[in-house]
């Protein structure tokens, strides 16, 4: 058997331990457009403070490859796949056949089509290693830093750069910061917590137009900038798998075994569509969590293990200079609430399940309730008015807790 | 493999564990004056209300939902055991999004904290059931 691998983040390494587990002799390659061994990439904006080296940024140790028997080519970026040969093809001419192909290529940044964007010379995406040291190489004491996007990567980057002596401002479309994963209530908390670390912002606002170091948002006013960030969103690399014929969304449309609509081709990670559990709908879910555990579910189904993974859902965990965040489902249905202005929880519920919530600042024992949205346990098995107040087992039924715990086996073990 | 299980029905609630826990990360001989004055943040850490009380630590599990989650790498399953390197942790909180059983916690440091079995400690029983005076805390192998 003979798996390729096109990626090589987390998806690619879920995919690779999972085929291991089955299969020692397999030939396994790796083909990834970068020059690294495999990073963390949501690790960029702690490279930039200081708090990770490149070092400490790798993803799995330096004996990764070898130990799990993997060719690792690197600077090779799949050109296009020839599904009758099931053959990939690289754009610096070579090829590489498959038994089994996973499709882990991730997303790319959105350039947004704004007029004049051409002209500014100091513009910076912020996904990759190397965006991060081209962003590095390019502050300079006092540089002024004009971040597009108020969303997870434009204040990751923010929170990066704060310390280094620059002035920040940030601009998003919508009314509000990270409103992708936060109510307006919660979101307020943040704004204010960001403000009173020196970020400016101007939301509800968008930029028009722009001059080598100006904007010009839609309400006149001018934002001068040395350095742009441009941090509107991320795009699925979808092309490669496209082109070769394959159903795609915004992202390519994967089932719960993680497979394509192309035969021997699997799909994980960012460049997927997949359903979310507390939903029920298809969508990109861009996560890390989520690309290793779908990498996993391809590389067992790859290696002829069956294997389901239908558990995804949208969940995140973001700190923002000293506030933690954490975040998981829908938002849906009648709501918990407790806040006092500067933590907050809310737990949204409907129909006897937990959809989701949103904790700021007390975050403690976060995933008693991810489980309850993920396992969508019904409500009524345990204390709901205790779990809403103090996350525990403490809530659950004793007979599911002494499971947890092993409690009562101690006698069936013979002490 | 062995691993810490907690029996609800012997616990007494007198938080022993959470101390021996402190305890097994000092170096010290002496757990009074490793702790005296001290305030501890154990891995271990007691449940209790109306008269039930149980001690909640790491389980180990067989598929680790914190290491599938932890977007360093500093989360990893060495033997049996879910191991954290500390220093590679930058504290994101993923792994408390993600354990089912609240066994992840923050730290005063920025990275978090867990159970390792006393792996570390080169005690083979986990600090926490040597202190358990009632073994409602227990160090075994079942059924694996």
């Amino acid at each position: 058997m003979k798996y390729v691998i096109i990626g090589n983040s987390a998806a690619a390494v879920g995919a690779v331990e999972a085929i291991r587990k089955n299969d020692r002799e397999g030939r396994i390659v790796i083909a990834s457009s970068e020059n690294y061994h495999v990073y963390s990439r949501p690790l960029i904006s702690y490279l930039l403070m200081g708090k990770t080296n490149e070092e400490k940024m790798k993803y799995r140790n330096d004996d990764f490859y070898k130990d799990n028997g993997c060719e690792l080519k690197l600077n090779k970026t799949a050109q296009r796949i020839d599904i009758g040969q099931k053959r990939v093809i690289f754009e610096d001419g070579d090829n590489e056949n498959y038994d089994t192909l996973l499709i882990a290529t991730g997303s790319s940044p959105v350039i947004p089509p704004i007029p004049g964007l051409d002209k500014v010379k100091n513009k910076y995406t912020f996904t990759t290693l190397d965006d991060a040291k081209a962003l590095d190489g390019a502050l300079k004491e006092n540089s002024r830093v004009l971040i597009m996007g108020a969303g997870l990567i434009g204040l990751k980057c923010a929170e990066g750069i704060s310390k280094r002596k620059v002035r920040i401002t940030c601009v998003d479309l919508s009314y509000k910061v990270l409103s992708s994963i936060l109510d307006d209530e919660s979101s307020e908390i943040i704004k204010k917590h960001l403000e009173e670390n020196q970020i400016k912002f101007y939301l509800k606002r968008q930029v028009i137009e722009f001059e080598e170091n100006l904007a010009l948002l839609d309400d006149n006013t001018k934002i001068p900038f040395d350095v742009l960030v441009l941090a509107v969103g991320v795009r699925p690399n979808i092309s490669l798998f496209k082109d070769a014929g394959g159903r795609t969304n915004r992202g390519i449309l994967i089932d719960e075994r993680c497979r394509t609509s192309i035969p021997n081709i699997y799909a994980a990670g960012d460049c997927c569509e997949s359903m979310d559990a507390s939903s029920g709908e298809v969508k990109v879910m861009a996560l890390l969590p989520n690309a290793y555990m779908q990498g996993e579910c391809a590389g067992m189904n790859m290696s002829g293990v069956d294997f389901v993974f239908d558990r995804a859902i949208p969940m995140n965990a973001i700190g923002l200079f000293g506030k933690h965040i954490i975040t998981a489902g829908t938002y849906s249905g009648d709501a918990y609430l407790e806040t006092d202005g500067k933590s907050y929880k809310k737990l949204f519920y409907s129909k006897n399940r937990l959809n989701g919530f949103i904790l700021v600042g007390h975050i403690e024992k976060a995933g008693i309730y991810t489980a309850l949205v993920r396992e969508k346990t019904p409500l009524h098995t345990l204390d709901f008015e205790l779990i809403c107040k103090a996350p525990g087992l403490m809530a659950l039924q004793k007979k599911e807790r002494e499971e947890i715990l092993g409690g009562v086996c101690r006698e069936a073990a013979g002490s | 493999m062995k691993r810490v299980y907690v029996n609800e029905k012997w616990c007494l609630g007198c938080h022993l564990c959470e101390y021996y826990c402190a305890f097994a990360s000092t170096n010290e001989k002496d757990m009074a004056r490793a702790l005296k004055d001290k305030r501890i943040s154990p891995n271990i850490r007691v449940e209790e209300l109306d008269g039930i009380s149980f001690a909640v630590s790491c389980r180990h599990c067989r598929e680790p939902l914190c290491v599938k989650g932890c977007i360093t790498g500093a989360l990893r399953k060495m033997g049996g055991t879910i191991v954290i390197d500390r220093d590679k942790c930058i504290g994101c909180y993923t792994c408390i999004l993600c354990c089912p059983y609240g066994a992840i916690s923050p730290s005063e440091d920025g990275a978090v904290q867990k159970c390792e079995l006393c792996i570390r400690t080169g005690s083979g029983t986990p600090y926490c059931v040597q202190g358990c005076p009632n073994e409602a805390i227990v160090y075994e192998e079942r059924g694996e």
